[in-house]
């Protein structure tokens, strides 16, 4: 099967900065590929890149089989985008939006019914600049889905919302992804990666340092569950790199960030060992490993932090 | 320090960052006054036409009024003199035997000051300090003020809504990132752009009807010359402005920077091309420049059309002149155009 989107070696540069480092994608047809990394990473331009927007400094990029030589009113078509922040015009309605949009395809889906799809059907003559942010996301995830695209291209489709408009977002998101588009977005939420995206690749500096499922992501740590704890007074976290069963210890924003097999385990002998270094346990969280702790083991930043 | 102060510290700090607003402030009218000084107050080309019509006392007259430098007497025929009254480029016509005849517009703001000053004069020079005067206005549409100013407001309309409508619209949906939007999808890029303008051509449409119905009601402006020349002038001036517009806004990516460009665009032709009064008022060394902007080719054409009875043979010059310079002011802006 030719994969949906393939990249190779793909370099970008605006004068002197480059933005994209030499960047190998393979997105398989029907699978939601995440690009996750740090503001400044390189998504937005790798996706401009990818949609035909901005043409690359050097590399290969084919969608669907063809390059944008060979394609271009042919594979819009096809493609479905949503750009990371654009302002549809103020005074149009929903639905004028989307019959807009709808116009510019030859073969496509009924706006209505578009409109439903996000949630949006109660807003349909209400302007686009009386809707609230998570809104105009959704309506903008309209834009892309009323040319009943074959790949569908969201640049942080939810940064900026607040976390109710985000998991409304999520759902419309995967709902949209169960009619079987292939899909390439962009976020740097990990929470959003791992629910949404069958496989990621992590970006930083223009460069992909992990590449996987993010359950192959996380297992690279070695490790499934992170043990974060302060003390009082503090100790350095590699202080606790010799308790047995601590595979790394890293600092993190809430003190030492250790990661562990089986905390249940590792927790008494932890708490001993502070005790032993004369300091006491001030603050203590455990979860399960995600791909935040991928990135900080690969980058020693945190991609919540930074984003 | 007190919040006030601060207050009124930081309105006067963006206030003086902001170069358009110091422009518009400080520059434009001193650019205004600068060229209406040029235009009525320098002795020697700013002075008021006043025609003598042939008659006994033709050559008396002259003399008497050639003495005052800010006059210039021309002896022309009453034909003539019906003629440059429709470009405004005569303020008074001096006839009569027994009595003085004194024929203006009184709608002219000149004839007043002009009228007190041909007065003195004819009756210092003449034996009969009481010399009788009959004013005999013009009324006849075609030839008053305001049928001088209505084309000229209309070609004045035409340009800046069509510069506003096309340059800053676009310059606007680049900002926002809805022209990269559009560029994703398959719209073809020649559609998008030529909607601009055509909804240009149909909101021009209906302005320049409205300007020209009121002053049909309102002040009896008649239209003396061909409707299907004036409607061909106006659109493809439309056209040529929007071509201006376009280029303005081909690569600019701030609405502050576009709207720079465009006044810059756009000043010299309100000041220069006779919106107000007529452009011969000008020097001469200017003459060849106002002749070529494109609002004066519009201005007088309006103007040829509607006070002069002209059709469309006759403004088949300054049609294909602004529809060349808005093909090429096209061509190069499609050519740099930036969608994002
Ligand atoms: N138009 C541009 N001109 C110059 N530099 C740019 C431009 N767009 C992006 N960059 C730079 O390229 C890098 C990558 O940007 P971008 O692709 O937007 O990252 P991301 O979407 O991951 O935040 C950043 O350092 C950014 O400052
Ligand atoms: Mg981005």
């Amino acid at each position: 099967m030719t994969p949906a989107i393939e990249v190779s070696r793909l370099v970008h540069r605006y004068g002197t900065v480059t933005a994209v480092a030499g960047i190998d994608l393979e997105v398989s047809p029907g699978e939601c590929f995440g690009l996750l990394g740090p503001n400044g990473a390189g998504k937005t331009t790798t996706m401009e890149i990818l949609e035909g927007l901005l043409t690359p400094t050097s590399g290969q990029v084919r969608i669907l089989g063809r390059t944008w030589d060979e394609g271009n009113g042919d594979l819009r078509e096809r493609l479905g985008v949503a750009l990371q922040e654009t302002t549809l015009a103020d005074r149009l309605t929903c639905l004028e939006v989307i019959r807009l949009f709808r116009s510019f395809h030859r073969r496509g889906r009924d706006p209505e019914e578009v409109l439903a799809q996000v949630g949006l059907t109660d807003k349909r003559d209400a302007w686009v600049m009386r809707l609230s942010g998570g809104q105009r996301q959704r309506l903008a995830l309209a834009t892309a889905l009323v040319g009943d695209p074959d790949i569908l291209f969201l640049d942080e489709p939810t940064t900026g919302l607040d976390p109710t408009a985000r998991r409304d977002l999520w759902q419309v998101v995967e709902d949209a992804l169960r009619r079987g588009h292939t899909c390439v977005l962009t976020t740097h939420s990990m929470e959003e990666a791992e629910r949404l995206c069958q496989r990621v690749a992590i970006l930083d500096h223009g460069r992909v340092i992990a590449q996987g499922t993010p359950a192959e992501l996380v297992a690279t740590l070695g490790a499934s569950e992170v043990v974060e704890l302060a003390t009082d007074p503090p100790l350095p976290p590699a202080v606790f790199a010799v308790v047995p069963g601590v595979h790394q210890a890293l600092p993190g924003p809430r003190g030492a960030r250790l990661t562990v097999d089986r905390s249940s385990e590792v927790l008494p002998e932890l708490i001993r060992h502070a005790e032993r270094q004369g300091a006491a346990l001030a603050s203590l969280d455990i979860h399960r490993a995600t791909l935040d702790d991928v990135f900080l083991r690969l980058t020693g930043r945190s991609l919540e932090a930074d984003g | 320090m007190n919040p006030l102060g601060q207050l009124i510290l930081a309105r006067l700090r963006e206030f003086f960052r902001e170069p358009s607003a110091l422009f518009w402030t400080y520059g434009f009218p001193t650019l205004l006054t600068l060229a209406l000084g040029m235009a009525f107050q320098n002795p020697d080309p700013k002075q008021v036409v006043v025609a003598v019509w042939p008659g006994p006392d033709q050559q008396r007259r002259i003399d008497a009024l050639q003495a005052d430098p800010g006059i210039r007497v021309e002896a022309l025929s009453e034909e003539e003199t019906r003629r440059r009254f429709l470009g405004a480029r005569v303020t008074m016509a001096v006839s009569g035997t027994r009595d003085l005849v004194l024929t203006y517009d009184p709608r002219d703001p000149e004839a007043p000051a002009t009228r007190c000053r041909v007065l003195q004069h004819l009756r210092e020079a003449s034996s009969e300090p009481l010399l009788p005067v009959q004013d005999a206005p013009i009324e006849a549409p075609g030839a008053r003020y305001i049928d001088f100013l209505v084309p000229g407001l209309i070609g004045m309309n035409i340009l800046s809504g069509s510069m506003w409508g096309i340059g800053y619209a676009l310059v606007e949906a680049r900002k926002r990132k809805l022209l990269k939007r559009l560029a994703a999808t398959p719209m073809r890029r020649g559609d998008f752009l030529v909607s601009f303008f055509l909804a240009r051509l149909l909101f021009l449409g209906t302005e320049v009807a409205v300007i020209l119905a009121f002053a049909m009601a309102v002040f009896g402006l008649e239209v003396q010359g061909s409707w299907a020349a004036l409607v061909l002038l106006a659109a493809t001036g439309a056209m040529a402005f929007g071509g201006l517009g376009l280029l303005a806004a081909s690569r600019t990516r701030s609405t502050e920077t576009v709207a720079g460009l465009m006044n810059l665009i756009m000043l010299p032709m309100f000041v220069l091309s006779g919106v107000f009064f007529s452009a011969s008022r000008f020097p001469d060394f200017l003459q060849p420049v106002i002749g070529v902007l494109p609002l004066t080719l519009l201005n007088d054409g309006l103007r040829a059309v509607i006070n002069e009875g002209a059709g469309l043979g006759s403004v088949a010059g300054p049609l294909v002149a602004l529809a060349a310079g808005g093909w090429i002011a096209s061509v190069v802006a499609l050519r740099i155009f930036r969608w994002f």
